[in-house]
């Protein structure tokens, strides 16, 4: 616990040798000194949940970063039982998608660049989530983003890669635009923004009500609201979730960990970590139960249809943080958090083995074009097959535990639209039966696609990138077996560890229902599991004729999902290209050129004008001086009479 | 002994001489002299003045008038050569550079 | 307390100063203009010379206190109670600082892009770094506007000089600009002296009582000069012109010193001197400043020229620093002077960073560029850290500047909150769009083959780099200097027509 500020340090220490020294020095050795670090950091983490386990937790500050007045913030860290879990998900992840990248970045020319970030990355990762303020949560959470748009444009001489990286900056600052306010709405009433006083206070502000923009609202709804902008960007929720399938231009270890396992959690680990305050509200827990559900389940849609390898995995990651969500909109943060947790390494071993497939398909991603690899990588097969057995719910797998547990907390929790999320939940578990195994079946199984040259090549991935994968699978197995419910935990004589380890930060969320109901809760999810690993081996195995059919039966439906229900389009239409013409057309074409200037150059123009007009006067010749100035004498001097008179 | 309005009158008679001179005449060296000659009307009142006032102060007044008159006729005319020397004139009526 | 506090450090640090660039304008002046290298070497030398004096300024501030350090004060032309008085607080010094250290960055960045007229520049430069350092250091209004004035000029000449082809156009709309407003302010400067019993004196003229319609004309005398300076909205169009024609150094200084000038006008000047009108002129001052923030990220979007985007980036981010200075809170205000010093090095970094590129390219297209990353790698990963810098980024300086920002507008009006953060989702779109156009995609052929910078560039590039980081990470060390001084405004402020009759009288009578 005393060294915990190794944690976060020793990748920061590795990304600055690693962007000083990287190109001209350790070139294609860059790797070591990022893995080193990193698993470092791994060993201390694991050590620190050692502590936590044994019940010490930390709050410390480090130095006082901004004061201005009343406002004080400091650089300082909060070890409590959440961050711990935290620390060990990105840790583990970390180091070995650090590992794997060995293999899979092999002799790109800007290895020591990639290593450079991903260590950075993990720095701003951990600094996230060991923060004990809000702001520092905010610099982890701008800097994950940042690392996120470096490496999402890492093949920067492609457009659409850069394209992708600054899509996924933008959208997430819409979200942050929220956040930022939450923070301040926050310092407004609470007078701080460390986590212990504001959690400390949150019961006592309850019924506050407060006046935002004129209107009356009830304070701890605005704030939880506010932050959970922050959230829906950083988690591509509904609406923003469009950068994240875009996200999938960057090289695969960075989809593994950052748009899998760890960043596009910290929405989750937010709303987890805020409990105290989203408690307080009702309403704030509907909508993110709402948009979690609608999210899962318009997500798992547009799954159903793609072909990119990635982005089916992609559109899969926002269901399954929907689903995340959509627990902690029911009061079951635990639920929630321990989904993140076992989804960290199923969902970053689909997305390894995505890339040993691409590795060996040679950049292809198309899926209709693979088929048959099973007996070519048969490491990749298996992994990947247990991956999608536990995201599918196969009984006994991680995925199958903390889906149950979110599950039937929405079905027996206290939550008013409880039943309905539950609903749409198990429609989304079937969905992602069905569309994990399309990808299983159309990927690894039946003959192969491609070209021959590709068929020629094909070959299973080197050792540095296999032992990740067989690491990960251990996790996609076992990580659900600290969450093993009640009902079957008793007769084994195992209880529920993380519900009970978890307890203190996010408070025991209690269902009110009976056994049966329970067993009958679970059951449906493996019903529905199998019929949607059936359906999908009835339509792409036994019946390759059928997809083919429904595309042209319902070739509207097809085209509404294969176009992602055209939210780009949409977007694109409404904010951006309005946006870019009104600035081209009315402020420089109008108000900067005609109004502004118009004054600016105006005022000098009139003078101009007027003085022409009386330069005329002067006509330059002598005489006419001469009369003027006479009459000018006479008038003055009749005048002087006149007056004397 | 003469009377002051003697004098006065005589200062308004080559006064006005020399205003109408300037005003109807084109040529420069012409109403150059002109201006002189209201500059001497000046004199005359001055002198006569300070000779009714027995204020010595009008005719000291006066030496300083024709140093400077001097001064300035001779400038005034090395001006009218130059532009004789460019313009091969003394017409001011094809003197108008000045024209806005 | 003491207003003022003796100069303790054995010599006149603040006349040093201003006058040491002036030494090394007359020695460039006494050189053969042939030998360009050593005109170089020598303005090089009296800048960092300069700068080395100013940096005991840093460490032996007395941030404890609101008083001016390091004070001069003589008699200049007694009969009209004009003083030579110099002095810092905790507003000022940091602009101090800022000039002394542009001034060497922008000799650096010169050093190869000036081809004629060399020792003529370098002059102009000398003469305009010592204006700026007597700006930040006046405690004598006439004296202050004396360096107000002559800051223009060698302004005015680099513009018009050294800039690109439509260069003569912007240098005259930029002094005919900022004479205008100037001359308004000297109006009021003479009013001001006129009612105050014939003074000059700054401090003095901050305790004062003026009746309202007069603090209230004042104000508007007063904003006319300050506001062009920022630029504020509506009269922010000189500055576009300006960036786009003059040389990289005369950009550099125009972004990082002579805008911080008009809202260090503010401060300085129409906050305590007329602090009822000034609370009163707030809703309009926040209103010109959320329109600023957005009016100028929008029109960013749809700039297709290098400079002209950071200039009006630049009019986007000084909408940030007026609406933090009359949020009229400490977050807000502390947060606008932190937000000049940053604006000073982010932007002046960015000009530096397009000079830079366009001594090799010499072109401002947009279009022109494309892949730069590939061909500059150093330079382009020092470029995006100024990029990130400007759009605010966490541990990055802009960050903690625009957060006070937010945090004071937020809390002195909620809209201009709300409305003001939305500038910074405009922000990361147009700085990234163009750091994509510049740098990403495939390499442009007119940019393939450049070389990377050099040493040269490089250490005109670092110090701004090393400050973004610092100020980002460790912001106490600035911060400090200002706390006092800004707490002192502030109640200077808010009861500055109850609590200061008493104070006001006693200056009146010592005047007597």
């Amino acid at each position: 616990m005393e060294n915990y500020l190794l944690i976060p340090f020793l990748p920061f220490a590795a990304f600055l040798i690693n962007i000083l020294f990287g190109r001209a020095v350790l070139k294609e050795k860059a790797h070591w000194v990022s893995i080193l670090a990193v698993a470092g950091s791994w060993v201390v983490a694991v050590m620190t949940l050692r502590d936590v386990l044994a019940g010490k937790t930390l709050n410390e500050n480090v130095y006082t970063w901004i004061l201005a007045g009343d406002f004080k913030v400091s650089v300082g860290f909060l070890i409590d039982q959440l961050t711990a879990i935290m620390l060990i998900v990105v840790t583990t992840c970390s180091t070995l998608i650090h590992i794997y990248s060995v293999g899979y970045m092999h002799g790109d020319n800007g290895y020591y660049r990639f290593f450079s970030y991903l260590s950075l990355f993990t720095f701003c990762m951990l600094m996230l989530v060991m923060a004990n303020n809000f702001l520092q949560l905010y610099f982890g959470w701008e800097g994950v983003g940042l690392c996120s748009y470096f490496l999402i444009g890492y093949y920067f001489d492609k457009k659409s890669a850069s394209d992708a990286g600054k899509k996924a900056f933008i959208v997430n600052r819409f979200g942050d635009f929220g956040f930022g306010l939450g923070i301040f709405v926050i310092f407004l009433n609470f007078g701080t923004t460390y986590y212990a006083p504001v959690f400390a206070q949150a019961g006592s502000l309850a019924a506050k009500s407060y006046n935002f923009l004129g209107f009356d609202v009830h304070l701890m709804t605005l704030i939880s609201l506010l932050l959970f902008c922050g959230s829906i960007g950083k988690s591509a929720q509904m609406p923003l979730h469009v950068w994240l399938p875009d996200a999938m231009e960057g090289p695969t270890p960075v989809s593994a960990l950052i748009h899998a396992a760890t960043m596009v959690t910290a929405g989750v680990f937010l709303v987890a970590r805020c409990n105290p305050i989203f408690s307080q509200s009702e309403t704030a827990l509907v909508v993110v139960a709402l948009t979690g559900a609608i999210t899962s389940l318009f997500a798992a849609t547009i799954a159903l249809v793609q072909n990119d390898l990635k982005r089916i995995i992609a559109y899969s990651t926002v269901s399954q943080l929907g689903y995340m969500f959509l627990a902690c909109g029911v009061g079951a943060y635990t639920a929630g958090v321990f989904h993140l947790y076992t989804h960290a390494f199923f969902k970053a071993l689909l997305f390894l083995c995505a890339g040993s497939v691409m590795h060996a398909m040679g950049g292809e991603l198309d899926i209709q074009k693979m088929g048959g690899l099973r007996k070519y990588m048969p490491v990749t097969y298996v992994t990947m097959l247990i991956a999608s057995l536990s995201i599918a719910g196969f009984p006994g797998l991680a995925g199958f535990f903390s889906k149950d547990e979110i599950l039937w907390m929405a079905y027996s929790g206290s939550s008013p639209v409880g039943k309905i999320v539950w609903a749409s939940g198990t429609l989304v578990a079937f969905l992602t039966a069905f569309y994990s195994f399309r990808l299983i079946f159309l990927t690894f199984h039946g003959k192969f696609r491609g070209t021959h040259e590709q068929e020629h090549h094909l070959h299973e991935s080197p050792k540095a990138m296999t032992i990740p994968l067989m690491l990960l699978c251990v996790g996609a197995v076992a990580a659900g077996w600290v969450g093993i419910p009640a009902l079957i935990g008793e007769n084994i004589g195992i209880h529920n560890g993380i519900a009970e380890f978890m307890k203190p930060v996010l408070g025991h969320a209690e269902g009110h229902g009976t056994h049966g109901e329970e067993l009958i809760v679970m059951a449906v999810s493996v019903v529905v599991g199998f019929a949607g690993i059936g359906l999908a081996w009835f339509m792409y195995m036994l019946r390759p004729d059928i997809p083919g059919k429904l595309t042209a039966q319902f070739s509207g439906v097809h085209k509404v999902l294969y176009n992602k229900y055209y939210v780009d389009e949409l977007y694109s239409a409404v904010i951006i290209r309005p946006t870019i013409w009104t600035a081209k057309n009315i402020l420089i074409g109008v108000t900067d050129a005609k109004v502004i200037e118009a004054i600016v150059n105006g005022v000098p123009a009139a003078i101009g004008g007027v003085s022409r007009q009386l330069r005329k006067i002067q006509t330059g010749l002598m005489h006419h001086y001469a009369t003027i100035m006479a009459m000018g004498i006479f008038i003055i001097a009749a005048l002087m009479l006149m007056r004397s008179w | 002994m003469v009377p002051l309005n003697w004098y006065l009158l005589l200062s308004a008679a080559v006064f006005s001489i020399g205003v109408f001179g300037f005003l109807t005449r084109r040529n420069i060296i012409i109403m150059f002299m002109s201006i002189e000659l209201m500059l001497n009307a000046v004199n005359i009142s001055l002198v006569a003045f300070s000779h009714y006032l027995q204020d010595l102060r009008g005719q000291i007044l006066v030496f300083f008038i024709i140093t400077v008159a001097a001064a300035e006729a001779s400038i005034g005319l090395a001006i009218i050569i130059a532009l004789f020397r460019n313009k091969n004139t003394v017409h001011v009526d094809e003197m108008h550079e000045m024209k806005g | 307390m003491e207003q003022v506090m003796t100069n303790t450090m054995g010599f006149p640090i603040l006349s040093s100063l201003i006058f040491l660039p002036v030494i090394g304008a007359v020695v460039l002046l006494l050189l053969n203009r042939t030998n360009e290298n050593l005109i170089k070497w020598v303005a090089l030398l009296f800048s960092v010379g300069t700068f080395l004096v100013s940096l005991p300024l840093f460490s032996t501030f007395d941030k404890t206190t609101h008083a001016m350090q390091f004070v001069e004060r003589h008699a200049w032309i007694p009969s009209w109670n004009i003083n030579y008085y110099l002095g810092l607080d905790g507003i000022s010094i940091l602009f101090v600082l800022l000039s002394t250290l542009v001034a060497i960055l922008c000799v650096l960045i010169s050093w190869n892009s000036v081809k004629m007229k060399v020792k003529e520049f370098f002059i102009s430069i000398l003469i305009v770094e010592s204006a700026m350092i007597g700006v930040f250091c006046s405690l004598d209004f006439f004296l202050f506007y004396i360096f107000w004035e002559a800051m223009l000029i060698p302004m005015y000449l680099l513009i018009g000089v050294w800039g690109g082809p439509n260069r003569v156009y912007a240098a005259v709309k930029f002094f005919l600009y900022t004479l205008v407003g100037s001359v308004l302010m000297l109006v009021g400067i003479i009013t001001l002296y006129l009612y105050a019993g014939r003074t000059f004196d700054i401090l003095a003229l901050s305790k004062l009582i003026l009746p309202y319609d007069m603090q209230f004309w004042l104000f508007w005398a007063f904003f006319a000069a300050f506001a062009v300076k920022v630029p504020m909205f509506p009269v922010h169009t000189w500055l576009p012109d300006a960036h786009t024609e003059a040389p990289t150094a005369g950009s550099v200084i125009l972004a990082a010193i002579l805008i911080k000038m008009g809202a260090y006008g503010f401060l300085r000047f129409s906050l305590p001197m007329l602090p009822e009108a000034s609370r009163a002129m707030t809703p309009v001052m926040i209103g010109l400043s959320v329109i600023a923030i957005i009016y100028g990220g929008v029109i960013c979007l749809a700039q297709t020229d290098l400079k002209r985007l950071i200039a009006y980036s630049s009019v986007s981010h000084m909408g940030f620093v007026t609406l933090g200075i009359f949020a009229l809170n400490v977050q807000g205000m502390e947060g606008g002077i932190l937000q000049m010093l940053n604006h000073g090095i982010v932007t002046g970094g960015l000009f530096l960073g397009v000079g830079a590129i366009y001594d090799r390219t010499h072109t401002r297209q947009i279009a022109d560029y494309g892949g730069v990353a590939s061909v500059m790698p150093v330079y382009a990963s020092i470029f995006i850290v100024f990029t990130l810098a400007s759009i605010g980024l966490p541990a990055t300086n802009g960050f903690v500047g625009e957060f006070l920002i937010l945090l004071g507008g937020f809390k002195a009006s909620q809209w201009a909150g709300v409305l003001s953060a939305t500038g910074i989702i405009i922000g990361a779109g147009y700085m990234l769009w163009l750091y994509q156009r510049v740098f990403f995609m495939e390499t442009n052929q007119k940019v393939a083959g450049l070389s990377d910078i050099g040493a040269r560039e490089l250490a005109a590039l670092l110090p701004m780099v090393v400050l973004i980081f610092w100020i980002g990470v460790y912001p106490t060390a600035f911060l400090g200097f200002m706390h006092e001084s800004v707490r002192h405004l502030l109640e200077r402020v808010s009861d500055g027509g109850v609590h200061g009759v008493s104070v006001a009288h006693n200056v009146l009578e010592i005047l007597k």
